[in-house]
C-alpha cells in the first residue's frame, strides 16, 4: 500500500507534521460556537433552548478539538495533541479505506 | 463549516442523515465497480489528505476561521462517488473521535461536504478543462476554479441549513431555538469568508494537488479518463 505511491506518503506525512500551523487561527469558525461563546456574543447573547439541549449530545469524543485531554496549557502541548490527533485520525482514515477497498472487484 | 449538535433541529439532521444513507449506498457501488485496485491506496491517501487539510484553520479579520475540505481534488482523481466516500469517512471519524461537527449533524455535514462541494467541482471541471490534459494549462485553471466554486456551494448550502433554522423554529417566547441568526446573516457571514478566503485557498490546494500527483503519477490523471468512461460519462476523448 505504501511502496507504489511513495511520494503521496511523504506529502501527507510532511502535512501531518505541519498542521499545528492550523492552530494559529485561533477563532471559532462561524456556526461553531461553543455554549459559553453564544451567551457572551454580542450578536446573540443567550443560549437557544433547543441547541442546549443538543449541543452535548455526543460525550464520547477520545479526543475533543483534537487534543490530548489535560494537554492545552500552552501551545506546545496543544502543538503535540494536534499532532496526535492527525497521526489517529490519519490511521482510522487509513483502516477504514483500506477495508472499504476490499469491495473494489477491479 | 463543521455544524455541531444543537444548531440543526432534529427535524432537520435526522431527513438530511436520512438522505445520505442511501447516497453510501449507491457510492459504494458506484465505487465497487469503477475504481481500480492500485487506486484504492490514492483514494486512502486522499481521504486521509482530507482529514489533515481541514485541520489547517485559516484565521479570518474579526475572530472566526475557516478552512479548505480537499473534496474536489479527490472528486478530480477518482470521480465524485469515491470522493463522497473518503470525505464522509474523515468527517463521520472528526465527528466520533474529535468532536469536530455533531453526530445528529453527520447527514448534514455530509451532504455539504461530501456530495454538494465534490459533485459540483467534479463537473465545473470537466466544462473547463474540455479535451485538455489535466496537467495543461487550462487543467490547472480548471481545477482551481472547481476547488473554488465547490467548496462555496458547499458553504452556501452549510448557510441555508443554518438560516433556515431561525426562520423556522422559534420558542413560545419568540426567541430562536437552535441557529440563532437570521438567513441573510448566515449567508453573508459565511460567504464573505469562503470568496474572499477559503475558497481561493481551496483553489489553489485543488490546481497544486492536481499538478503535484499529476507529474508524479501520470498514469492516476489519464486513469480518471477512462474511469470516466466506465461510468457511462459524458467525456469523449
Amino acid at each position: 500500500m505504501f511502496k507504489r505511491y511513495a511520494k503521496l506518503w511523504w506529502a501527507l506525512g510532511a502535512f501531518i507534521i505541519l498542521c499545528p500551523l492550523g492552530l494559529i487561527a485561533t477563532g471559532t469558525a462561524f456556526g461553531e460556537w461553543g455554549l459559553d461563546e453564544l451567551a457572551k456574543s454580542e450578536e446573540v447573547g443567550f443560549i437557544p433552548q433547543g441547541l442546549a439541549k443538543f449541543a452535548d449530545f455526543w460525550q464520547h469524543a477520545a479526543m475533543p478539538d483534537y487534543s490530548i485531554p489535560g494537554m492545552t496549557a500552552t501551545f506546545t502541548q496543544s502543538a503535540i495533541g494536534y499532532i496526535a490527533s492527525a497521526i489517529v485520525g490519519v490511521a482510522l482514515v487509513l483502516i477504514i479505506i483500506s477495508l472499504l477497498g476490499k469491495i473494489v472487484k477491479d | 463549516m463543521h455544524i455541531p449538535d444543537g444548531y440543526l433541529a432534529p427535524q432537520t439532521a435526522i431527513p438530511l442523515l436520512a438522505i445520505m444513507v442511501p447516497v453510501w449506498g449507491v457510492a459504494v457501488k458506484k465505487v465497487q465497480q469503477t475504481l481500480k485496485k492500485k487506486q484504492v491506496p490514492v483514494l486512502a491517501v486522499g481521504a486521509a489528505f482530507s482529514f489533515t487539510i481541514m485541520m489547517f484553520n485559516l484565521p479570518i479579520p474579526g475572530g472566526s476561521s475557516a478552512h479548505a475540505v480537499g473534496a474536489v481534488l479527490l472528486a478530480i482523481l477518482l470521480g465524485p462517488w469515491a470522493a463522497c466516500l473518503g470525505v464522509s469517512t474523515a468527517l463521520i471519524i472528526q465527528a466520533l473521535v474529535f468532536s469536530d461537527g455533531g453526530i445528529l449533524a453527520i447527514g448534514a455535514n455530509c451532504f455539504n461536504m461530501g456530495v454538494i462541494m465534490p459533485f459540483i467541482g467534479y463537473y465545473i471541471y470537466k466544462v473547463i478543462k474540455g479535451p485538455a490534459g489535466a496537467v495543461s494549462g487550462r487543467g490547472i485553471v480548471a481545477a482551481f476554479i472547481a476547488g473554488y466554486v465547490g467548496l462555496n456551494f458547499a458553504a452556501l448550502s452549510t448557510a441555508l441549513m443554518f438560516g433556515s433554522q431561525y426562520e423556522w423554529f422559534k420558542a413560545a417566547n419568540g426567541t430562536p431555538l437552535y441557529f440563532p441568526l437570521p438567513l441573510k446573516v448566515a449567508v453573508g457571514a459565511m460567504m464573505a469568508e469562503h470568496l474572499i478566503l477559503a475558497g481561493p485557498v481551496e483553489g489553489i490546494v485543488t490546481a497544486l494537488g492536481l499538478t503535484f500527483v499529476g507529474r508524479s503519477y501520470p498514469e492516476l490523471v489519464e486513469d480518471e479518463l477512462t474511469i470516466n468512461s466506465n461510468q457511462g460519462g459524458s467525456c469523449h476523448v
